[in-house]
């Protein structure tokens, strides 16, 4: 008989469990995973398995920031989506912005302090909308936004909480000296907002204004990926940018759409995902082929 | 109109795979000879493979290899830095490790950290990856017990704990994990023990990519309900799913063994027809939570959303809004708990969904073993308001479910909805609820409850918005994962015994039979009212009110 039946049941189990433990560790912890790894050497597995490296450096799976030392995009390269990963496309850093759909009150950067402060996601996608609008001289204009890339949201406080007259009208998102998007609303002067006031009485209004319903700046050109390292877009910010990487390059828009179809991918069978285009393939690409003169 | 193709084509497959599968795990893991390679595990372990435990030393050695596995766990987390292959991380505090350990091995797998700056590759394989196989099985062993339990008459052995996990291990797991690993790896999934490295950008910035044994772990995260990433943003992350390929095969394998593991029981009962019937349920169920997601992330209701254009922020490009629909949908249906998208920032309604599939107790069809149980207990339910109805004494499968059997499904449907609300309110009463949010008003009661909700029903997924990382939330966090994953196994197995005990009583013209569509109509309608009572306060005040106000 075995050891296990001279002992109290209990024990007993404790005794098989530890083992058990240590045998699995060994087996599905060490074994399973290495043997894993072995058989991803051979050829055909290996170059995915080793990250799927490319040519001009990085991995056409992991997005790359195309931005010059200060920051600004580079207008010889194709853009690819905010990144919420790290400073952006920190590929040591996944990370999604997490800002959900009724994200739209800023808290407005103190005086002297400019890290005191937190954009709601309405006035990310407001400012990106306006920042790409103006590189690809587009209009830029977007629903919920104001001209100057904010939020357009209105705090506005009434005499019964949240019934009753209009007493003060807050623009939230627009910090002073900044001119309201509105005069007035329901006859009351909207004022600016001062940062660091108490806004929290006030009703949370966001005005709709007049832009387009379908704005010329795509969706994925405002709105950050689940991982910050998203490497593709979609076709139509690849056709939004066509012109100013044929014109940076001095190349023809129809030779730049023939590279962006080859790094578009379709749905899987004709189902699946959506059609994509890969900016850092699309980007090493173009330096490839036709490289920026002088750079 | 692509998105329910993709929807039919990606559900057809798990209905036609479960067929074969299920077949096969029935005659996996139910009676038959021995292995020898197994005959030597449990030579080693020190097992008798040939007797079996009656409920209690059943629960004792499954929570006995759960304890084991929490402390190896544990030493291995806060060990870290002195351990090969850690890639430079340092050890985990206790608090975080505790948690850890208590996440992979309740099968929940929140994670209260980044991945990328916290776990080496040790730690993904000989401590996650092995818990997400362990974890899994266990599941199924608590239903084989459960199972053995409705069809055995007059006695009070359930079966053995040890050849039940191993059998499950090495029978469906592993065969499994090495299949899909490599096709994952053929599409695109890295496997490797590199550690980073610094590559220059074709700008001519820096770029740190990772390594990682990617494609190993991401068939057992998947198939297993266990659903935690090596990276921070799990699914997401284009390591871990690279294409739109890749995620169809992810969302397969999240519903696979607990959609086949219903036609398993058909088998071991002896009634196919029953398995049908459960899939039934878990069909409509599935059905009704896709298409109410599908249309709240379509319909651009939120003031984000309309500006945006769509429910775009926080989604994957290759992806799409329809795959990351699903994929949510599947995730938390099945106890998975994977994210190929930021639930965060989906629609209020959508985000209200997901919340729903949990809270429905993950039956749809839930978790690895675990989805199961629950689909049982909620068919007994059915059956006992039914057995009411017609004035009948209640039976399941020549079973009577009589006072002493109701008690046992009443404490095991009470666990998860008191612990829900309860740590949920003690959150919010002590201020620590409201400190971790990241969304102002609803929608951070929304991530808070999601949070426990989660933590409880061991799923894992997360709104990734509300900050879990402070001492209190990871040891609140703790508990509510011990007193979801294992109260209810503690009544579940008690049930088992008690059942296994009986006479299979004679079935008569006035017995309810749990099959029909007048059936499965009122199993689902349980499940759904039952659900509903409980938690449509909490979900008034946090989806509801942000979606509708």
């Amino acid at each position: 008989m075995n050891l296990l039946s001279r002992m109290p049941s209990w024990v007993g189990h404790h005794v098989a469990a530890i083992r058990v433990v240590i045998v699995l560790t060994l087996v599905l912890g060490l074994a399973y995973p290495l043997a894993m790894t072995a058989i991803a050497q051979i050829p055909g597995l290996h170059d995915n398995a080793h990250g799927s490296r490319i040519a001009g450096g990085g991995s056409k799976l992991i997005g790359q920031s195309f931005l010059d030392k200060k920051g600004n995009p580079i207008p010889s390269y194709f853009q690819p989506r905010p990144s919420d990963a790290g400073t952006g496309y920190d590929a040591s850093a996944s990370a999604a912005g997490n800002l959900g759909p009724e994200s739209t009150v800023d808290v407005l950067p103190v005086k002297g302090q400019p890290d005191s402060g937190k954009q709601s996601l309405l006035t990310q996608v407001c400012s990106r909308s306006k920042a790409v609008g103006e590189l690809e001289h587009v209009d830029g204009s977007r629903p919920y936004c104001t001209a100057d890339g904010v939020g357009a949201v209105l705090g506005v406080f009434r005499d019964g909480g949240t019934t009753g007259k209009a007493t003060r009208v807050v623009s939230l998102d627009q910090a002073c000296p900044a001119k309201p998007f509105l005069a007035t609303y329901e006859g009351v002067t909207v004022e600016c907002a001062k940062p660091g006031a108490d806004y929290s009485k006030a009703l949370v209004t966001p005005i709709r204004g007049d832009a387009p319903a379908h704005p010329k700046v795509p969706a994925d050109a405002v709105t950050a990926s689940a991982s910050g390292l998203d490497p593709q877009i979609s076709p139509a910010y690849a056709e939004l940018q066509t012109p100013r990487i044929a014109h940076a390059r001095g190349m023809s828009e129809t030779a730049v759409r023939k590279l962006i179809d080859r790094y578009t991918s379709g749905r899987g069978l004709g189902i699946l995902g959506e059609p994509a285009v890969n900016v850092v393939e699309l980007n090493a690409a173009l330096d490839r082929t036709q490289p920026v003169k002088g750079a | 109109m692509y998105g329910w193709l993709q929807a039919t084509l990606i559900l057809a497959v798990v209905v036609g795979l479960h067929v074969p599968l299920g077949d096969y795990m029935a005659r996996a893991l139910d009676g038959g000879p021995h292995k020898r390679a197994e005959r030597v595990l449990y030579k080693v372990c020190g097992i008798d493979p040939d007797s079996e435990q009656d409920w209690r030393h059943y629960l004792f050695a499954l929570l006995a290899f759960s304890l084991a596995g929490i402390a190896a766990l544990f030493a291995l987390f806060t060990l870290q830095a002195k351990l090969p292959w850690s890639t430079g991380h340092a050890g985990m505090p206790w608090r975080l490790a505790l948690h850890t350990a208590v996440s992979f091995t309740t099968n929940t797998s929140w994670q209260n950290y980044a991945g990328e700056s916290t776990t080496g590759h040790l730690a993904v394989m000989a401590g996650l990856g092995v818990q997400a196989f362990a974890s899994a099985a266990v599941g199924i062993c608590a239903a084989l017990a459960l199972v053995r339990g409705l069809v055995r008459r007059d006695t009070d052995r359930l079966g053995n704990f040890w050849v039940d996990l191993i059998r499950t291990l090495f029978r469906i797991m592993v065969p499994l994990s090495i299949v899909f690993g490599i096709v994952l790896i053929a599409l695109g999934v890295p496997q490797n023990l590199d550690s980073a490295h610094t590559a220059t950008t074709i700008a001519g910035g820096q770029q740190t990519l990772l390594g990682g044994p990617v494609g190993s772990w991401e068939p057992i995260k998947l198939m297993s309900g266990d659903g935690g990433g090596i990276f921070n943003a799990s699914s997401a992350h284009p390591f871990e799913n690279p294409s739109a390929y890749t995620n169809a095969i992810e969302i397969v394998l999240m519903l696979l063994i607990p959609t086949a593991f219903i036609r398993t029981y058909g088998r071991m009962i002896g009634s196919l027809r029953q398995g049908w019937t459960l899939l039934a349920v878990v069909g409509i169920l599935f059905g009704l939570l896709l298409a109410v997601g599908s249309i709240a992330q379509s319909a651009h209701n939120g003031t984000v959303t309309q500006a945006v254009g769509g429910q775009y922020e926080g989604t994957e490009t290759r992806v799409g809004i329809p795959g990351s629909t699903l994929f949510g949908v599947a995730a938390t249906g099945s106890a998975d708990g994977a994210a190929n998208a930021s639930y965060d920032s989906f629609s209020s309604i959508g985000g209200g969904v997901l919340l729903s599939a949990m809270m429905l107790g993950e039956i749809a069809p839930g978790g690895t073993g675990s989805g199961l149980y629950g689909l049982i207990v909620a068919v007994m339910i059915a059956v006992f308001i039914g057995g009411l109805m017609v004035g009948r004494t209640p039976e399941y499968l020549r079973k009577r479910i009589g006072f002493p059997e109701m008690r046992y499904v009443v404490l095991y449907a009470l666990v998860a909805p008191t612990a829900i609300l309860g740590c949920s309110a003690i959150a919010v009463a002590l201020g620590e609820g409201q400190s971790s949010m990241g969304n102002p008003g609803p929608h951070g009661l929304t991530e808070l409850v999601y949070a426990y909700t989660s933590n409880v029903q061991s799923n894992g997924s997360a709104m990734a918005g509300f900050n879990g990382a402070t001492d209190f939330h990871n040891l609140l966090m703790t508990a509510a994962m011990l007193i979801g994953r294992y109260v209810p196994m503690v009544f579940l197995l008690a049930l088992a015994g008690r059942l296994a005990r009986q006479q299979p009583g004679v079935v008569t013209v006035g017995t309810l039979q749990a099959r029909g569509v007048n059936f499965v109509a009122l199993a689902t309608g349980a499940a759904l009212i039952l659900a509903l009572l409980n938690f449509l306060p909490a979900l008034s005040l946090g989806p509801l009110a942000e979606g509708l106000l």
